[in-house]
């Protein structure tokens, strides 16, 4: 076979008795808005930090509504909450108080319960 | 020894009342760091201590801030507090007088008119009880307006008033219950002795006609003094605080204290300084979103209390407006923010991924910032005179750059800011560059504040392109257009710059001058220092400044910030420029003049060689 620079993913599961909602359900609670985006991506487009790096607003939005916050911590931290995803969202989203409230939101669940089981979930690499 | 028991209250409330201050004053000056211990102890004996005090007679007694903004509300606080300082002062001279000496008890001033009987034969003895009636009638006058304003706050040109809790209510209504306490008492004294004057002997008589002043006379003077006391044990935990507090914050001020970043007991002088006027909330944009619960004043008593939220702490545009109105100056932004910073300590990016990235070398950078790339037009505007004016130039966000660092800074996430900003101040530093041009005002007041940058000048593009003008690099065309100047929050308020832009745009357009410009100018509503608000709204605190706008029927509204530029032109029907984009069009304009004439001339050339 010759090499296209693809391969295969692997098969992953998410489960779903595993699922870590605390973080999701505290961002929603806190910033309803989140709950109208619509995956468009004008925020990655944008992002000043994504210009510069591999970071991804979408990707963040999908991974913690899958509850994969593994990793998380590592990839919102390279937000430097300039505000030009919020002012390109065609949903209006307070994008910067949604990353705001990840971030708090990462160090209460930790510092609560930790270590919980609950936070690493068995899953791969998004 | 004789003991005036009637007087016990008094004197026990001023005893705890002295303890209590004393302690907490001795605790906050002591919680200060070691640099400003030095600073009060070098201060002291200068004339900064006679500053204070001058400022601490004009603003805590007469209080000509308040006046300031509106006159009857300035009346009823100086009638309350020179009123009352007088009602002292006068007190004791008329004592010292009648007792031809300094050796009486503390409190026989206080309750005079009770010691001094019926002896009339004493110095003056038409002249004080006078002075002390019309003192007396001046204090009631604003305690009658108090009373009024918490009916009615309208007629004190305030539309809100704020909410009380019980400390604050004892403290309110013992404060209320004083002087019509004492004025009751007096009169009944008057109405037995005959000691006093037109206001006091007018009610004592007419008091006497019905009423067995005798046996009335004494349980009055004890109302009064449980009155004072009451009010004195209140005063520690309610927001009177403000009035020992202010004194201290004023002193303090002076001597050269300044918030940090950090909260500190400088931070907690602030906090109790607050009188709870209420004053911030009218200013209040945020109003029109209908967002009722997040002004200074609030944050201020929740930091008091203890039960500070986020919600609270981040419904916030920093716009700046309260402090500007502040009568006691209480920096409202910055405190804010060092609360920020406490709350979202915990949680700071290291973005370790930044990288330095490519260096040139120039005369000048142009930093055009994050929410210049949303807004193209002003970047190429900026770009054209750059090059028209044949400027060696490096612009330094052109492909990637860092975030300023601002943002963050206003979130609270001061950590995180400092790595951005070092790594941006290495690049500035090593390009060489003399002079630094931002075209964000949020930027801009970063740069200033807090990077080193040793002789970099920093520049707003307005004041850039203003020198360019008065050099006469680039000459300003004309147009008949009739526009208003907004003046951004970050620029005018917050970095002092109103006459650049003003001077520079004079030269172009006709500005319209408004009742909101300058300190007293709107927030467009879009500024990010506002974490919790929603879009919509934004969008509201938008249009109620566009509507003020409208009213003078401009033909466009120009600004010098990318993200009021941005915000306005979501909003109604009406044009909005920055300030460069204005400039580039002359600019232009006066090329396609040049071409025009080059070309003519060439022509005219030609036929001559024909």
């Amino acid at each position: 076979m010759s090499k296209f620079g693809f391969s295969i993913q692997e098969t992953r599961t998410i489960d779903f008795e595993q699922f870590d909602g605390r973080l999701l359900k505290y961002v929603l609670e806190h910033e309803p808005s989140f709950r109208v985006c619509l995956s468009c991506g004008g925020c990655t487009a944008t992002c000043s930090a994504g210009n510069l790096i591999d970071f991804n607003v979408r990707k963040m939005n999908i991974l913690i509504r899958r509850g994969e916050t593994e990793g998380l911590e590592k990839e919102i931290n390279k937000c430097m909450l300039c505000g030009k995803c919020m002012l390109v969202c065609p949903r209006g989203i307070n994008i910067r108080n949604v990353v705001m409230l990840i971030k708090k939101g990462i160090v209460k669940f930790r510092t609560i319960e930790e270590p919980h089981e609950k936070l690493k979930l068995k899953c791969h690499a998004y | 020894m004789h003991i005036d028991y009637f007087a016990l209250p008094f004197k026990i409330g001023l005893a705890y009342l002295f303890v209590i201050v004393a302690v907490r004053f001795v605790r906050l000056i002591l919680g200060l760091s070691r640099i400003d211990k030095i600073r009060i102890w070098k201060s002291v004996l200068t004339n900064k201590s006679l500053i204070s005090i001058r400022e601490a007679f004009m603003e805590g007694l007469l209080h000509r801030k308040i006046f300031r903004i509106n006159p009857v509300l300035g009346y009823m606080h100086m009638s309350l507090a020179f009123g009352w300082f007088l009602l002292i002062f006068v007190g004791h001279i008329e004592t010292i007088v009648h007792t031809k000496s300094m050796a009486f008890p503390f409190h026989m001033p206080i309750f005079y008119r009770y010691f001094v009987g019926g002896n009339n034969q004493v110095y003056l003895s038409g002249f004080f009880p006078f002075m002390m009636d019309l003192i007396l009638l001046f204090v009631l006058s604003g305690v009658a307006l108090a009373l009024l304003k918490r009916i009615r706050s309208r007629y004190f040109g305030m539309k809100k008033t704020t909410s009380l809790k019980s400390g604050d209510r004892i403290a309110l209504i013992s404060l209320w219950l004083i002087f019509p306490l004492r004025f009751i008492a007096e009169s009944f004294s008057a109405g037995i002795y005959y000691n006093g004057s037109f206001f006091t002997q007018t009610a004592g008589n007419f008091f006497r006609s019905f009423l067995p002043l005798e046996q009335l006379q004494l349980p009055l003077w004890w109302a009064y003094s449980i009155s004072l006391g009451l009010f004195f044990i209140a005063l520690p935990n309610s927001r009177y605080m403000h009035i020992p507090a202010e004194i201290l914050f004023i002193f303090l001020r002076n001597f050269g204290i300044r918030l940090k970043k950090r909260y500190n007991t400088y931070s907690l002088v602030q906090v109790y300084s607050c009188s709870r006027c209420g004053i911030c909330l009218d200013t209040c944009q945020l109003n029109d979103a209908n967002i009722k619960n997040t002004q200074s004043v609030y944050v201020l008593k929740n930091i008091r209390n203890n039960n500070l939220t986020d919600e609270t702490l981040f419904n916030c545009l920093l716009c700046g407006r309260c402090q500007q109105v502040c009568p006691v100056g209480i920096e409202t932004n910055d405190l804010r923010i060092t609360q920020r910073i406490e709350s979202t300590r915990q949680y700071n990016s290291s973005y370790e991924y930044l990288k330095e990235g490519e260096i040139r070398n120039a005369d000048v950078i142009y930093f055009a910032g994050c929410m210049t790339h949303l807004t193209p037009s002003i970047k190429k505007s900026m770009v054209d005179i750059l090059s028209y004016a044949g400027i060696n130039y490096w612009f330094m966000d052109e492909e990637k750059a860092p975030c300023c660092g601002r943002p963050l800074m206003q979130a609270g996430q001061f950590d995180a800011a400092q790595k951005l900003i070092s790594n941006n101040q290495q690049l500035i530093i090593l390009s060489g560059a003399k002079q630094l041009v931002v075209s964000c005002p949020i930027c801009y007041k970063v740069f200033k504040e807090d990077y080193v940058l040793h002789d970099v000048e920093v520049k707003h593009h307005s004041e850039f392109l203003l020198e360019l003008a008065e050099k006469n690099i680039i000459k300003p065309v004309r147009i008949p257009k009739r526009v208003i100047y907004h003046d951004p929050c970050e620029l005018g308020r917050g970095s002092g710059i109103y006459e650049e832009p003003r001077e520079l745009l004079g030269r172009y357009v006709d500005l319209i001058k408004i009742k909101n410009e300058r300190e007293d100018s709107f927030c467009c509503g879009g500024s990010l220092a506002n974490i919790k608000i929603q879009m919509h709204e934004r969008d509201k605190i938008r249009d109620r400044a566009l509507d003020e706008y409208m009213k003078y029927n401009p033909d466009f509204l120009v600004t010098s910030c990318p993200l009021c530029k941005k915000t306005f032109s979501k909003g109604l029907d009406i044009q909005v420029h920055d300030i460069v984009e204005i400039v580039a069009e002359s600019v232009s304009a006066e090329r396609k003049q040049a071409r025009h004439v080059q070309k003519k001339q060439e022509v005219s050339l030609q036929t001559e060689l024909i």
